[in-house]
């Protein structure tokens, strides 16, 4: 490979400006975890997303901006078929998971569900000790020995950024944790089964800014290792964890691109306006 | 996507909008005191007014309070605001603008140092032809980046960055003549020496306007042209970069 130096002055000049027009996502198939074709869903009569059509990069972090009602967590919630559960929603388009269609019949939603684990903005553990939180998954799968479980609950602690702050009661209940360390217990429950990805909805929106933080070196941290997908009002947040940024207005899919680029020269005016501050029209 | 001059004034926080305006005045301003400074250090030699040149020279910590000012307000904007986009692209278009304003300033100071003593030592106007020539050339590409910066006018601000080489050449070839000068008479040598500083320092003027029309390039387009030969840049290729 050349270095810039080396390459004519003409082609450095086009390579310069080319690079602000990476706004046009094109990922190959091997590196798409998620691969959203003409999403379209409709609350009852009520268009929530239109003809969406986007790929989510596998180990990386992507975020959906926009303001509230854009339809970001009826998108979040699509990815693991949460709307399911409601009779009065419709829907055309199609979700590929790896490949492999997720409203194929063949599929077990909770299945599903396991691979694409979900994180709410309320951090909700269940009320029991932090230990049966994070085995809770396991044992609804069966087939663990009680060693083998022991060992998943500290693996998914640690990599939650939790063990350290409960490894000397890991039978108190849950609910005396703090706020933020509900909420990485509640991450820790979902990595207990060894999701592929992971959806995250304002995980930090109730937290304070130290929780917050923890919040966001944990995604980092998560990245190598699973594909994040992650809501949030708060642009600054998308700014510092996301790889990708996907702004969403109206139910339409208005920008996605690198978010280095949509955050410092975004393509659309759309886009410059909600993450600037001015009406987005 | 490219930004108007009326782009930062539509937050719905209007004190934002007000903090931003608030830093494009104080950068014109500053702006019109360094015109103004390059100007009286220019004709401070020519009119042989060695007055005018010490007011220069005083002059120029005004110059260099207004650059911490406008500074200071770009950290604040930056802390308090965390600016992204067209906004954010401002801010740094300011803060590297104050900068090389604040370094014209100090090139029009050595001007007027060296007038002083040129004023002085009443040698004569060797090379006065040159140093007009090439200061209205420079005063001009400046008036010219700091109208683009007012404007957000990008085709002015390419406009300048391509006048540059000329005032480049045009340096060239006075310093070619004068150094003719010091071949044929010694005794000439450092009065002319004077002149080629400030002939040197008014090129770097011109280097500096440069710099500023390339930041009302990166502000408007957000495409950084730095570095890159002007013959390269053409506007098709600045215009099919933008999608509005």
């Amino acid at each position: 490979m050349s270095i810039d130096g080396e390459l004519p002055k003409r082609q450095l000049a086009q390579a310069r400006l080319g690079n602000r027009r990476g706004a046009v996502m094109e990922f190959s198939a091997a590196d798409t975890c998620l691969d959203i074709q003409g999403l379209t869903l409709a609350y009852g009569g009520k268009t929530a997303l239109k003809d969406l059509t986007l790929r989510i990069p596998r180990h990386r972090v992507t975020a959906f901006i926009g303001p509230s009602g854009c339809g970001k967590s009826t998108l979040l919630r699509a990815l693991n078929r949460l709307h399911d559960l409601n009779e009065d929603v419709s829907r055309h388009g199609q979700i590929h998971l790896d490949g492999h269609d997720i409203h194929d019949p063949r599929v077990a939603v909770a299945e599903l569900r396991r691979r694409v684990g979900m994180v709410f903005q309320a951090p909700n553990p269940f009320p029991m000790s932090i230990y049966d939180n994070v085995a809770f998954g396991l044992r609804l799968q069966g087939g663990l020995s009680k060693r083998r479980i022991d060992d998943v609950v500290e693996w998914a602690l640690k990599s939650a950024a939790l063990w350290d702050e409960v490894k000397g009661r890991l039978r108190a209940s849950a609910w005396s944790l703090s706020g933020g360390q509900q909420q990485r217990l509640v991450i820790a429950r979902t990595l207990a089964v060894e999701p592929e990805v992971l959806l995250l909805d304002e995980p930090a929106s109730a937290l304070d800014p130290i929780s917050t933080l923890k919040i966001e070196e944990l995604i980092r941290t998560l990245k190598p290792h699973l594909t994040l997908v992650l809501v949030t009002h708060n642009m600054q947040q998308a700014a510092r964890v996301s790889d990708y940024t996907a702004f969403l207005h109206n139910g339409e899919l208005v920008e996605y691109g690198p978010t280095d680029t949509l955050f410092t020269h975004p393509r659309l005016r759309r886009t410059e306006n909600y993450i600037t501050g001015r009406m987005v029209g | 996507m490219d930004i108007t001059s009326d782009t930062h004034s539509q937050h719905i926080s209007r004190q934002f909008n007000h903090e931003l305006e608030e830093l494009k005045t104080h950068l014109m301003a500053m702006g019109g005191l360094v015109e103004k400074q390059v100007q009286d250090a220019v004709s401070s030699l020519l009119d042989a007014d060695s007055a005018l040149a010490s007011r220069v020279v005083d002059n120029d910590r005004a110059v260099n309070d207004m650059q911490v000012k406008i500074d200071d307000e770009c950290t604040r904007v930056l802390a308090r605001r965390q600016p992204a986009a067209s906004d954010l692209r401002l801010v740094l278009a300011v803060i590297r603008a104050a900068s090389d304003l604040e370094r014209i300033g100090d090139e029009a100071s050595k001007i007027a140092r060296n007038a002083i003593e040129l004023v002085d030592g009443n040698n004569g106007t060797r090379g006065f032809v040159e140093v007009r020539n090439i200061s209205e050339h420079v005063r001009h590409m400046m008036r010219d980046a700091l109208t683009s910066f007012a404007r957000f006018d990008t085709e002015l601000a390419m406009q300048v960055v391509q006048e540059d080489e000329r005032v480049d050449s045009e340096y060239q070839s006075a310093m070619r003549s004068l150094m003719t000068f010091m071949m044929e008479d010694a005794r000439s040598i450092s009065p002319v020496l004077g002149i080629m500083w400030i002939l040197r320092a008014l090129e770097r003027v011109g280097d500096h306007a440069n710099n500023l029309a390339e930041y009302v390039i990166y502000l408007v387009k957000g495409l950084d042209i730095r570095h890159i030969d002007p013959d390269d840049l053409n506007q098709e290729l600045l215009d099919d970069s933008s999608t509005s």
